[in-house]
């Protein structure tokens, strides 16, 4: 069985020092090996982000894509693959501004990828500009006067457009991530688990203390996640709020069947262990006398 | 010469079925032993407008509509304002005898009208719909047609709903059929007598490329709706539970071309396509898969741009963007087939080609041969004679026999690394990056490997340009005039090319299939001792002449249509005097 250790490679992140991203990554190893899960059993697609070159720091399959098109891709990997464990990890201007659309669509197909967004509230692998999550009056680059838009709720978005697994996470709970991870492994469709992680380099105004401050676990609050508006409760107290960010599985059900459980040709076995053809040769000839 | 060769027209509004009333007819004319060739003018609309369908049928093989009209089929009055004047003087028009007819619309015209009291009997049987069948059979009897020819492609086509709807139809048919012989006997002589004839089918290039895929092996589709590419999309989602196929109708392109991308990198034979702005949207998912070195096939069905342009008209406006679209430089195929089963044929050399080079291809196609449906003897579409090449495709056990660890990019010679799809144990763990990389996936910056992996996509490249084939020569060896054509140009300007040769003139064709990588030393064999090149294209540059000029230095006239129609015999021969 696949330990800690066989998910690492030799190759050194180009993280900042104290950089969220050490946490998630410490993390996923974590997760995976408790599963028991072999590096050829998960594809990890990544989007375009300092968070994004994970896989490169890893030994596991990994899909190293565009900015934003992490969820299309793995979409198509999963519905081509099914036997495998897709496991996406892009930051918030990935998965939430460029991939906006593609979230919105993935999640009401519950398909099955566990979603992990790096939640930094800012652009980092570009040098400090707003992102989608950034707070109003957040000065950046491209925001010199202060950000304007108000901040995505992605995690109210999800549970809106019917997601069955909906949890938020802090970066530096390697404990608390990795048994959502677990549990996002398991779970029957798409799971999304929103990641608070500070930026020391461009946003240090959420910082570790910021944070630490503020998180808190439903779990120990009496939270059902069982109870869809109870989680959009939770779900509305960040942002919107400022002071307390509730963590852990906000939202989850196991009765709603994954898209790949419906989709007619992928039912015996995933379309790669198929033949190139699955009919007799007279079947395909048969499709030129609908023409005839 | 054709021993007959007539043209109906069926013009009515939007929602009218002009469209399905003429490919069934097409279809019934094509069982009875004729060529036919039937193609759709309509407005971007679904209710209201003015479309007609025109058929062309003839003994003789047909490869275009042309602009006269020996039946027209008026389903409504504004048929007749448009197209009296297109009619022959020997013809006939099919009318409904309550359909008014406007003032002076038929001052002058010399042929048959056939008013018929079509709905009154669509009426009686039941259903006012089935004055489709009724006008259809009247043209039927007035060209001397078997009238069971076109019931057996209702039959098929409403079987499903019941034998009640079928034997209404066929009555419809059959008392029209007797009031027109009555009236008018036969018009059009000589006339469309049951000829023997091997198997026809009838269908679109759309379609015959969409078949053509599922006998292939795709497995996965996806795709966003956009005339006129949608029809391949819907074709291969409604065969797809049945023949082992995941499609996906995507949110937008953008999502298509990226979920095609997973796809092809889990191992499958994938494909997407769109038209003008949709594949706009793609283009960056053609370079993933140029830097992840996946297997792409991309149907693009140009329509006239820019932006929303005219969308249920054609041009063959986008052969520089299926070319030279995305950023970075690396290796394409670009390919036009010209006829159905081109079209058809092009799917599996599509996945053959994108998955020996690892790379992406482009299969063109304009509104014109997406929506014009053509006969062609079916014994063409032989599965059996498909070819099934997956390139350097490894398996598990290739890899484990490997002594040392397995490079998906490794350096080759021949510019393909071998692939073995992720998931196929310890030695299948890579990364696949659109970052430059090195040998074993990882990203780097450096500059050897981004100078080795640039000469990599070169070698690669060199070996594809050996697959492409040169121009198609049709017509004499030499001639004063040589037509260039890419694409669906194909029909009329062959036509047209006869015309001249019959006309005492001599003229060939040199038609354009595998465009890119451009054969330049095939061309330039040629193209040869031409005396006169005119390129025939429509858009309103010249794209292959252009492309010639830029690449070769060949030189050609441009004999451009732009006016979002198709291209015609006439307006070729016209245009090659002026």
């Amino acid at each position: 069985m696949a330990t800690v250790k066989d998910f690492g490679n030799s190759i050194r992140p180009t993280w900042c020092p104290g950089c969220g991203d050490y946490g998630i990554w410490n993390a996923l190893k974590r997760a995976f090996a408790a599963s028991g899960y072999e590096p050829d059993e998960i594809m990890m697609v990544t989007g375009i982000g300092c968070g994004s070159k994970m896989n490169d720091y890893m030994h596991i399959s990994g899909l190293h894509t565009l900015h934003g098109r992490t969820l299309a891709v793995a979409t198509g990997f999963k519905l081509a693959n099914p036997g495998m464990k897709v496991v996406c990890v892009h930051g918030d201007g990935d998965g939430y501004g460029e991939g906006g659309n593609h979230f919105l669509h993935t999640v009401r197909r519950n398909i099955g990828l566990v979603d992990i967004i790096e939640n930094n509230h800012v652009y980092g692998l570009t040098r400090g500009q707003y992102s989608p999550t950034s707070r109003p009056g957040f000065r950046t680059r491209t925001s010199p006067s202060g950000a304007i838009d108000a901040p995505m709720n992605p995690v109210a978005l999800a549970i809106a457009e019917g997601a069955t697994f909906v949890a938020r996470s802090f970066a530096l709970d390697l404990e608390q991530l990795s048994g959502l991870v677990v549990q996002a492994l398991e779970h029957r469709g798409y799971a999304l688990i929103d990641v608070m992680q500070p930026c020391v380099s461009f946003n240090r105004a959420m910082d570790y203390d910021w944070y630490r401050s503020r998180v808190y676990k439903v779990e120990d609050e009496g939270h059902d996640p069982s109870d869809r508006l109870a989680a959009m409760a939770k779900a509305f107290e960040y942002p919107g709020g400022e002071n307390r960010i509730p963590t852990g599985i906000l939202y989850r059900r196991e009765d709603v069947p994954s898209y790949e459980e419906q989709v007619t040709a992928i039912q015996r076995e995933p379309l790669v262990d198929q033949p190139l053809h699955v009919r007799q040769s007279d079947d395909y000839q048969a499709l030129v006398q609908a023409f005839v | 010469m054709a021993a007959v060769d007539i043209t109906f027209r069926i013009g009515g509004e939007a929602g009218q079925g002009v469209e399905s009333g003429g490919a069934g007819f097409a279809k019934a004319l094509a069982r009875g032993g004729y060529h036919v060739v039937g193609t759709p003018d309509y407005y971007e609309r679904i209710r209201g407008g003015h479309n007609f369908f025109t058929i062309r049928a003839s003994d003789e093989p047909v490869y275009a509509v042309g602009e006269s009209v020996d039946v027209l089929i008026a389903m409504d009055s504004e048929s007749l304002a448009r197209h009296v004047s297109k009619l022959v003087p020997q013809s006939a028009i099919v009318l409904d005898e309550e359909t008014s007819v406007p003032e002076g619309a038929l001052d002058g015209y010399g042929g048959v009208v056939a008013r018929l009291p079509l709905l009154k009997i669509a009426t009686d049987h039941g259903a006012p719909v089935m004055v489709n069948t009724g006008a259809l059979a009247a043209a039927a009897q007035l060209v001397g047609f078997d009238l069971e020819f076109i019931i057996g492609v209702i039959a098929d086509n409403f079987g499903r709903k019941g034998s009640e709807v079928v034997d209404a139809n066929r009555k419809v048919a059959q008392d029209v059929a007797r009031v027109a012989q009555q009236r008018y006997g036969q018009v059009i002589e000589p006339g469309l007598a049951a000829r023997e004839q091997p198997a026809q089918a009838v269908l679109d290039c759309n379609r015959a490329f969409a078949m053509g895929a599922v006998m292939a092996g795709c497995k996965f589709a996806a795709g966003y709706p956009m005339t006129p590419w949608s029809s391949v999309l819907e074709y291969l989602a409604g065969h797809a539970d049945a023949y082992g196929m995941v499609v996906k109708h995507a949110e937008d392109e953008i999502a298509a071309i990226n979920m095609v991308v997973g796809a092809s990198h889990a191992g499958v034979r994938a494909l997407t396509g769109s038209s003008g702005g949709g594949f706009d949207l793609m283009v960056e998912g053609l370079s993933l898969a140029a830097s992840i070195e996946v297997p792409l096939v991309v149907y693009l069905a140009q329509r006239p741009g820019p932006a929303t342009g005219l969308s249920t008209r054609t041009a063959q406006g986008d052969l520089m963007m299926a070319i030279y679209s995305s950023h970075g430089e690396w290796p394409r195929f670009v390919l036009a087939p010209h006829t159905a089963e081109e079209f058809w044929a092009s799917a599996g050399r599509a996945f053959n080609l994108a998955e020996r080079y690892q790379t992406l291809v482009i299969v063109l196609a304009d509104d014109y041969a997406s929506t014009t449906v053509v006969s062609r003897p079916a014994a063409l579409f032989d599965y059996d004679s498909l070819v099934f090449d997956r390139g350097k495709l490894l398996t598990r056990e290739d890899v484990e026999a490997l002594e040392g660890p397995y490079l998906r990019f490794r350096v080759t010679d021949d510019g393909v690394s071998p692939r073995l799809p992720p998931g196929n144990g310890p030695k299948s763990v890579y990364l696949a990056s659109s970052n430059l990389h090195d040998e074993d996936g990882h990203i780097t910056e450096d500059p050897d490997v981004t100078v080795r992996v640039a000469e990599l996509r070169k070698r690669k490249a060199a070996r594809m340009l050996a697959e492409m084939e040169g121009p198609r020569r049709f017509g004499p060896e030499s001639a004063d005039v040589t037509f260039l054509a890419w694409g669906s140009s194909y029909g009329p300007v062959r036509e047209a090319m006869e015309r001249v040769n019959a006309q005492g003139g001599s003229a060939n064709l040199f038609q354009f299939v595998d465009l890119w990588p451009l054969p330049v030393d095939k061309v330039r064999a040629a193209l040869d001792g031409a005396r006169r090149l005119v390129c025939v294209e429509t858009n309103a540059s010249g794209q292959l002449a252009h492309l010639l000029q830029a690449e070769m230095g060949i030189v050609a006239e441009r004999l451009l249509r732009y006016d979002g129609r198709p291209l015609t015999a006439r307006f070729i021969v016209e245009h090659l005097e002026a």
